[in-house]
């Protein structure tokens, strides 16, 4: 089957689709954008979060055809070339990338975590991070970049 | 050694950086292509044309196999290549340590989910649906799954060898030795996973001359491109690896996964392979830490001054051997604690059985007997009235002693002084538990009380373990430093065969190299055999060892700039040469800088750098083995519900000694993330086996922490230099794995008041309602508990 949806701001399809196949591999193996991570592929650790008509996603749970003429963006999707997202600058920043395998899924959540709350309490973040998984971290450190990403919303940067 | 022909692929670009110096927090140079999705792991490998492979498993823990037919599978359109034994051109076991484990399994398979057969295909669906079309012919039979069990002498072989795949037995002081106060316990850690987020992958290019590039995912490159070559009958040096994005290893990248299968699918198929497990496959397909029952007796005198510890320890090592003869010594040696013990009497065994393999993993050996002598030093001081710290304080090792395995324990040995800061660090603040937001109560939103139940727990721990491979294991790495001039700057690159699998090896290797040459661009090359060795990324040795490697090269270049200088300039200085800001100084006059100095020519030095040399064990367990050795303790403090078994970890913490601080960012990241997987182990993670099957096999069922269950990590981090490793450092990456398991579990027992012998500690054994549920007659109009529900444990 023949799937076309917006990846990014850009029209894509992709050819050949099998029934079966999730977004996550779609985007993975077919749209070249190999950022959103395969770390468990049945919804429990995060790593391929997306959005999807704005909302976020286990892009591994959603199926080829769910997404047809859907507006997908990805990680790939929330800096432009030369300039990084102040969450993808405070997990740097703050220490929270090791491995870096849940730092995809983590800037995307992070980031529609404050797309919705600007100033979010610890037990907010936490909650709001639940679902994805790091081996390495131990997560102060994503705790620390998200108030980091926070704080630099809060001052306009 | 032979010049290496190029990769046929191209290799990512290398971004140089200004990392900074050693003792600086400086971001990862990876950090941005990791953060914008770029970065590329293993599993995001792929060229034109390739292929991808796909693993037939064993579904039994025990059988023979009287026949493979792969003849269907062959004839399915869109396949390439179907394996089996019999295609394994070379060796067909391999193994680091000892090599019994098949490529592909012929006669016999030993644990569920055992290779039998790979498939090349042109859709990664295709290549699973041609596994379901090879058809393999078994005899089942009873899988042997108990260590005690295997350890019988009537119980039948499972290797030549026989059942026993190790023993170490110590013998310290008088081992009849008696005592006053005595306490004994049976203790048992579950098998836990490494569950590193990245799955096993790589990708394997035949170069067309009857050899393979093999882009992969590894703790150690050599150790593997070795086996490789020799299970593929060629030549090392036609076998040529690339360290591909790893996300994570803690130890379950040390053996072999996918790599020989996609090398021989590559040559066989004529086109490049790619292979990736998905996540139920990875617990199939790497081996995991070793469960273990341990009966322990320590014996005191009146004022709790340690007499003997006796302990016997029996470690289920799974079905082949991986790297359990280095657990098994491991642990032997440090079963007594960071104690000064006079007398000790140690068994401990290593067992074949059905169940999965069983290897490296984060504190190796360590972790397992921590938790026992760490309950035991309780349980005595419990027995004796006295403050568990103060005997531990009492008893702690000091330089100069000697452990139960006979060699001197070197300065700096802080065992005293980290427990004495652990316990002096401000607890955290109460908070009043009644009214509090239900997130924040054992269990979060799933609490269904208003914390009723809630009880506070405080438990201290201290563990300690070697850095580095020991008992005689010649450890080295090599490291190569060029130094050049690139558009009228002077840059370093830095080529070590050293394994970055998360832990910030790169970043720490360009801050020494900027450290030792005071040059601020460094480039860091990709990790690959066409250099000689680094070792394994394991043991907390990197640091350390390559660390050292990329000094002692530094060192050499510095020694052949200074050389040119006094060729050019002459050796009438006034003053010492040094080497700053991209020039070299006298003093702190200017003598020239580097890119004048360099222009017609750079200058490269590779080396080879070793630790002291370890020694192997006696008949009675004494040797100098280890050459390093690291500390760490922690204090927990929970709260439980004792109602429903539900815990939160308050906070944790730990103070270590750490030699030298070299990225203080990172070293936190390491001991923060170290702790989880410590916690990881109290609470919640354990491989559930039944009949030799995993029964868990996904992130639904094996339950990793998440950041609901991570409290912050309080840390006092010691600087104590060790005399003998470059800069003082000591590795750091495994103590913060170790006692915090311990320290947790005893701040549950603290709370709750029950044994807690074993972890992960479950709910039901906080809540005091273990064991098997009453089985009744069903009542009138009911169905009845189904009999299966009511055996299995939950
Ligand atoms: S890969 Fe989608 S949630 Fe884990
Ligand atoms: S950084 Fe490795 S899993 Fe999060």
């Amino acid at each position: 089957m023949k799937l076309e949806c917006k990846v990014n701001g850009e029209n894509r399809e992709a050819d050949g689709v099998r029934e079966g196949e999730s977004l996550l591999y779609i985007l993975r193996e077919r749209l070249d954008l190999p950022g959103s991570k395969n770390a468990c592929e049945q919804g429990e650790c995060g790593s391929c979060s997306v959005y999807m008509d704005g909302m976020l996603v286990c892009s591994c749970l959603v199926l080829a055809g769910q997404a047809e003429g859907r507006e997908i963006v990805t990680v790939e999707g929330l800096a432009d070339e030369n300039e990084l997202h102040p969450v993808q600058k405070s997990f740097i920043e703050a220490g929270a990338v090791q491995c870096g395998f849940c730092t995809p899924g983590l800037i995307v959540a992070t980031h529609d975590l404050l797309e919705r709350n600007a100033k979010p309490s610890d037990v907010e973040i936490r909650e709001a991070l639940a679902g994805n998984l790091c081996r390495c971290t131990g997560y102060e450190k994503i705790l620390d970049a998200v108030k980091l990403a926070a704080a630099k919303n809060g001052n306009g940067a | 050694m032979k010049a290496e022909s190029a990769p046929t692929r191209e290799r990512p670009k290398i971004l140089p950086s200004n990392p900074g110096k050693i003792g600086e927090s400086r971001p990862r140079a990876d950090g941005v292509p990791k953060v914008r999705g770029e970065f590329e792991y293993s599993s995001d490998l792929r060229v034109d044309g390739m292929l991808w492979g796909a693993t037939l498993r064993s579904p039994h823990p025990h059988a023979n196999i009287w026949s493979i037919d792969t003849a269907e599978a062959e004839d399915m359109p869109g396949v390439y290549s179907v394996l089996t034994h019999e295609d394994v051109p070379g060796r067909k076991v391999y193994g680091m340590e000892v090599p019994d484990q098949p490529v592909l399994a012929w006669e016999h398979v030993r644990y569920e989910g055992e290779p039998i057969a790979v498939v090349a295909a042109d859709h990664p669906e295709t290549a699973r649906r041609a596994l379901e079309k090879i058809a393999v012919d078994y005899e089942i039979l009873d899988p042997i799954t108990d260590p005690a069990e295997a350890l019988r002498e009537d119980t039948p072989k499972l290797h030549l060898s026989g059942n026993v795949l190790k023993e170490v037995h110590i013998k310290h002081g008088d081992v009849e030795a008696t005592a006053d106060v005595v306490v004994s316990g049976e203790y048992e850690v579950g098998m836990q996973d490494q569950a590193f987020l990245g799955p096993e992958s790589g990708m394997a290019v035949p170069d067309g001359r009857g050899g393979v590039d093999l882009f992969i995912s590894t703790q150690w490159l050599h150790i593997d491109r070795d086996q490789i070559a020799e299970s593929l009958d060629l030549p090392p040096e036609d076998v040529r690896l690339t360290l591909s994005g790893v996300g994570g290893a803690f130890g379950g990248r040390e053996d072999l996964s996918m790599q020989i299968h996609s090398c021989m699918l590559a040559l066989d198929a004529g086109r490049p392979v790619k292979m990736m497990y998905n996540r139920e496959e990875s617990f199939y397909g790497h081996v995991h830490r070793h469960p273990c029952k341990m009966e322990y007796e320590h014996g005191a005198d009146r004022e709790g001054n340690l007499v003997y510890v006796k302990a016997r320890l029996v470690f289920d090592g799974g079905a082949y051997a991986s790297s359990s003869n280095a657990v098994c010594l491991n642990a032997g040696t440090f079963a007594c604690g960071p104690y000064d013990v006079p007398n000790a009497r140690i068994d401990s065994y290593m067992l074949y059985t059905n169940n999965p393999p069983c290897g490296a993993m984060r504190g190796f050996g360590a972790v397992q007997v921590c938790f026992a002598h760490e309950t035991q030093m309780d349980k005595l001081a419990n027995k004796l009235g006295m403050n568990p710290v103060e005997l531990r304080l009492k008893n702690a090792m000091k330089p100069g002693d000697k452990f139960p395995f006979g060699q001197t324990v070197p300065e700096p040995a802080p065992v005293a002084e980290i427990l004495e800061r652990v316990e002096n660090m401000p607890m955290p603040e109460e908070e009043e538990i009644i009214g509090r937001d239900l997130r924040r109560l054992p269990g979060g939103v799933s609490n269904v009380t208003r914390g009723e139940g809630v009880k506070r727990g405080v438990g201290y721990a201290v563990g300690y373990k070697n850095i580095g491979f020991s008992a005689g294991f010649d450890d080295y790495s090599t490291a190569s430093i060029a130094l050049s001039v690139e558009d009228g700057e002077p840059i370093i690159y830095v080529h070590t065969a050293a394994a970055e699998v998360g832990q910030g090896g790169v970043t720490l290797q360009a801050q020494i190299s900027r450290t030792e040459l005071g040059v601020e661009n460094v480039a860091v090359l990709p990790a690959d055999t066409r250099i000689g060795s680094a070792g394994s990324t394991s043991a907390s040795r990197q640091s350390y060892v390559t660390g050292g490697a990329v000094k002692m090269a530094c060192e050499a270049v510095r020694g052949k700039v200074f050389e040119r200088v006094r060729e050019e300039f002459g050796d009438e200085f006034g003053g010492e040469l040094s080497m700053e800001d991209g020039s070299v100084l006298a003093g702190n006059r200017r003598i020239v800088a580097l890119a004048e100095l360099l222009e017609n020519g750079g200058i490269e030095e590779t080396v080879v750098y070793r630790h002291k040399p370890t020694y192997p064990l006696d008949e009675n367990g004494q040797g100098d083995a280890h050459f390093q050795f690291a500390f760490a303790a922690h204090r927990a403090v929970v709260e439980v519900d004792e109602e429903l078994g539900l815990v939160r970890v308050v906070e944790i913490a730990t103070a270590q000694d750490v030699g030298k601080i070299m990225n203080p960012q990172s070293l936190e990241g390491q001991i923060q993330g170290g702790v989880a997987q410590g916690l990881g182990l109290a609470l919640l993670e354990e491989i559930q086996m039944k009949d030799g099957k995993v029964q868990n096999a996904s992130f639904t069922d094996y339950l990793l922490p998440t950041i609901l269950d991570m409290p912050p990590v309080r840390m006092e981090v010691l600087e104590l230099a060790d005399p003998d490793s470059p800069y003082g450092l000591k590795g750091v990456g495994e103590p913060p794995t170790i006692s915090s398991t311990p320290a947790i579990v005893a701040a549950l027992r603290d709370a709750t008041g029950r044994e807690l012998n074993r972890v992960p500690v479950k709910p039901e054994q906080l809540a005091g309602i273990e064991g098997e549920p009453i089985r009744r007659a069903p009542q009138p109009g009911s169905r009845g508990p189904v009999a299966d529900d009511l055996g299995s444990e939950a």
